[in-house]
């Protein structure tokens, strides 16, 4: 088999970090390769210098056995190698026209013409397959069909190589199954591709080779069909990890969570929930189910048309958080950058902004008491920090979130919403933050959890199904995940 | 709108809609228009620039004071007359390569350093002159805020021309276009090959190059410089842009959206004037108007803005 893309002994240093310390890694041509690590292994490294965005160090990178092309040659690296970054790189105020063809609207230096433009849109949008008007402005595209657009964007500089970096992390079930029919039949075109991911499942169901990264060195490379999970999951982390086993427990008789007729025009309709203390109910649906419009209602970060939300025995005020936190409710929201935490304050400040009045009086709080307080939170949710100053925005994503989780609970909450808890942290936080979801609901709280991750509903006593805007089914445990996405899809009712 | 004002003004004034009346607008509107399309590129490229307005006065201020004697307030360098407006523009364009200078290279932020350079570029105008008028101006320094061309007002086709030169640059031509990819989102203009700094030093220079010509067809038209030249006109000058549909943030907007910004506020101000409305009282109406103004584009567009 040939080799399509090769790195040798890359070393990359920034300032006193080793961010990769003779990692290496050989792609053959046509197959699908996961690269996988944990948060800081080095993988976004790799990723920007095998798109020739940096240089490395020490080491070389090879392109079918050649030398890599010089880094100021952007057209060559785009003709070797397309990505599909993390981080959208579509430029919302244009449309999907002009993002298609950045800064090549025009083979010369002439003017523009529009229509020839959207013509060749069009064509690539259609040689791709990609269901999407070339005059829309991208911003107004759901994620996926703005992921949709940078692939044909990146495929159409003649790259046979593309890297996706965490292709999966804002899309719902449904659209990652429309995403893997479509990386399986660029396989079948003879597309080499890189894949990263948190999920190792995905990793599994698409990747035919797989390759470790720790610590920012090389662990191992080996095909993904012969690979038990486990030693996998033990790559990662170094050490024998076992899977997250869920507790059994069983319900209280008090309803904390409850809502009643709660409909709101074009998210959801009719919707009655109750949630006993001590029990953990997870709502799924795809993207367009509403579920995270239902969540946010029930937490008050929407108002809801009609209907009503009862919070531990209080009727709580529709679209008001602070009467809901009073009433003993404490969330996850769904984006953390968004609305999770301040960048800038450190991690004291965010984890106790909902306590502030209890640690001092009269507006004011004491450092001393906050400082305390935080400590505490960093030890339970063990948060890698070098401690409450350090500010939010220079911790890892799976230590940020943890710093929120730390926001919902620091009041002991009689009813826990969290959103998506799980998005974008590595194996060892996902498994730290479903615990502290399991460990308030051992103290008697009542949980709603709302993703679509099986890993996250495995820890559901059920798990409620959303589909266009209704409830369409409760599954106790013991469901598979094909059963569960059939659901989500619509597909069985 | 600017329908709607025309309407609006010659019902009120029967002198509003004659030619005479308008082209007096269009001429008072010339200068402040320059400004409004510079910073209306630099918002686009998702910048800021504040020190616009000090340019104004300073840099044909300085010009002049090249090239004129002692005896009338100048240096006594005595540079040829015919230097005055090339001398003007290229304090005008080094004004802003400075201003990228600092934002690009250094990384500050773009909304303090111009407003210190703000201050600063106006006491280059106030030291040397120690805020006495410059009366006694190089004829040609005159010439482009004086003359007349086929009938109407050099000042009129120069900002017509160059707003239709920045219409069809930014509307057609890729480096116009890489100020909206900038403006939208860097790091993917930078991943799509766009040389960004290069391109925002562009931006900046030609927005001070601009100033400075703005600064010359007011030095023309009033045939004086005084200490206060351009003092005040940045807050039009914004509120032009964002009246005309250019974002704060970046990205969004139009130079013929400007330039409609640019007309109604200056259409107001003349019927302001005709309709007798007290000078010291009109400002209360202009910022009334220019909330009205934003409050029906957010309806009309729908967004929220920031």
């Amino acid at each position: 088999m040939n080799i399509h893309v090769e790195a040798r002994n890359v070393v990359k240093r920034f300032g006193p970090t080793v961010a990769l310390d003779g990692a290496k890694i050989a792609i053959a041509e046509g197959e699908t390769h996961a690269l996988v690590g944990r948060n800081g292994a080095g993988k976004s490294t790799l990723v920007s210098i095998l798109t020739g965005l940096q240089r490395p160090d020490e080491g070389e990178v090879l392109f079918s056995g050649e030398a890599a092309p010089a880094l100021a040659d952007r057209d060559a690296w785009r003709q070797r190698v397309a990505c599909v970054y993390q981080k959208s790189t579509i430029i919302p105020s244009l449309t999907v026209a002009e993002n298609l063809f950045l800064n090549r609207q025009t083979d010369g230096a002439g003017p523009i013409k529009w229509s020839a433009l959207r013509a060749r849109a069009r064509e690539l949008l259609d040689t791709y397959e990609v269901d999407v008007d070339a005059q829309a402005l991208a911003g107004d595209l759901s994620v996926e069909q703005r992921q949709l657009v940078e692939i044909a964007r990146a495929l159409s500089f003649g790259a046979r190589f593309i890297i996706l970096d965490e292709p999966t992390a804002r899309l719902d079930g449904p659209a990652i199954e429309r995403l893997f029919a479509r990386m399986r039949s660029l396989r079948e075109q003879g597309v080499t591709m890189m894949y990263i991911s948190h999920h190792l499942d995905e990793v599994y169901e698409i990747c035919q080779s797989v390759t470790v990264f720790r610590d920012a060195r090389h662990i191992m490379t080996r095909p993904v069909a012969d690979l038990p999970h486990d030693e996998l999951v033990a790559a990662m982390t170094g050490e024998a990890t076992a899977a997250y086993e869920s507790r059994s427990r069983t319900p209280g008789d008090k309803v904390v969570l409850s809502a009643e007729n709660l409909s709101l025009d074009g998210r959801y309709t009719d919707i009655d929930i109750s949630v006993k203390s001590g029990e953990v109910v997870g709502l799924a649906g795809s993207a367009s189910s509403g579920k995270v419009g239902l969540a946010e209602t029930l937490v008050g970060l929407r108002k809801a048309d009609s209907g009503t939300v009862t919070v531990n025995g209080t009727r709580v005020r529709p679209g008001d958080v602070p009467s809901a936190m009073k009433a003993g409710l404490g969330f996850v929201p769904e984006d953390r950058h968004h609305e999770g935490f301040i960048p800038l304050l450190s991690v004291g400040e965010n984890a106790t902004f909902p306590i502030a009045r209890k640690l001092g009086r009269y507006g004011l709080v004491f450092p001393a008491r906050r400082r305390a307080k935080a400590e505490e939170m960093i030890k339970t949710l063990d948060i890698k920090t070098e401690g409450p100053d350090q500010p939010v925005g220079d911790l890892s994503g799976g230590n940020a979130q943890k710093v929120v989780f730390a926001r919902a609970l620091v009041d002991d909450p009689t009813v826990l919403v969290v959103i998506n808890p799980t998005a974008g942290v590595d194996v060892k936080a996902k498994q730290a933050l479903l615990g502290a979801v399991e460990d308030a609901v051992g103290r008697g709280a009542g949980a709603m959890v709302i993703s679509d991750e099986p890993d996250d509903l495995r820890i559901c006593d059920r798990v409620l199904v959303m589909f266009h805007g209704r409830i369409v089914k409760e599954m106790p445990r013991g469901w598979t995940d094909h059963e569960l996405v059939a659901v989500m899809e619509g597909i069985e009712d | 709108m600017i329908v709607i004002l025309l309407v609006v003004g010659s019902l009120l004034d029967p002198y509003f809609l004659t030619l005479g009346n308008l082209t007096n607008v269009l001429q008072q509107q010339a200068a402040i228009s320059l400004l409004v399309l510079a910073e209306a590129m630099i918002l686009i490229a998702g910048k800021f620039d504040l020190s616009l307005e000090s340019t104004v006065g300073t840099a044909p201020a300085i010009a002049v004071m090249l090239v004129i004697p002692v005896s009338a307030g100048g240096f006594g360098i005595g540079l040829p007359g015919a230097l005055a407006i090339p001398l003007a523009l290229l304090i005008g364009a080094a004004i802003g390569a400075f201003n990228g200078f600092l934002i690009i290279r250094f990384q500050l932020s773009a909304f303090i350093v111009t407003l210190a350079m703000l201050i600063i570029v106006h006491g280059f105008l106030l030291g040397p002159t120690e805020g006495k008028t410059l009366f006694q101006l190089p004829d040609s320094i005159n010439y482009l805020g004086s003359a007349t061309w086929l009938g109407l007002p050099a000042s009129i086709w120069i900002a017509g021309l160059l707003f239709a030169v920045g219409i069809f640059g930014l509307g057609y031509l890729r480096i116009g276009r890489a100020l909206y990819a900038i403006g939208g989102n860097t790091d993917a203009a930078r991943a799509a090959g766009i040389r960004v700094d290069r391109v925002l030093y562009g931006v900046f220079i030609v927005g001070g190059t601009l100033a400075a010509l703005a600064g010359l067809l007011e030095t023309g038209r009033l045939g004086a410089i005084g200490n206060n030249m351009g003092v005040g006109w940045i807050f039009m000058v914004f509120a032009a842009a964002v009246i005309g549909g250019v974002s704060m943030d970046g990205g969004k907007g139009t130079i013929l959206g400007a330039l409609t910004g640019v007309l109604v506020i200056g259409l107001v101000q003349n019927i302001l004037t005709l309709i007798g409305v007290s000078g010291f009282w009109q400002p209360v109406i202009y910022g009334g108007i220019i909330l009205v103004a934003l409050m029906i584009s957010r309806i009309a567009g729908g967004k929220a803005q920031d």
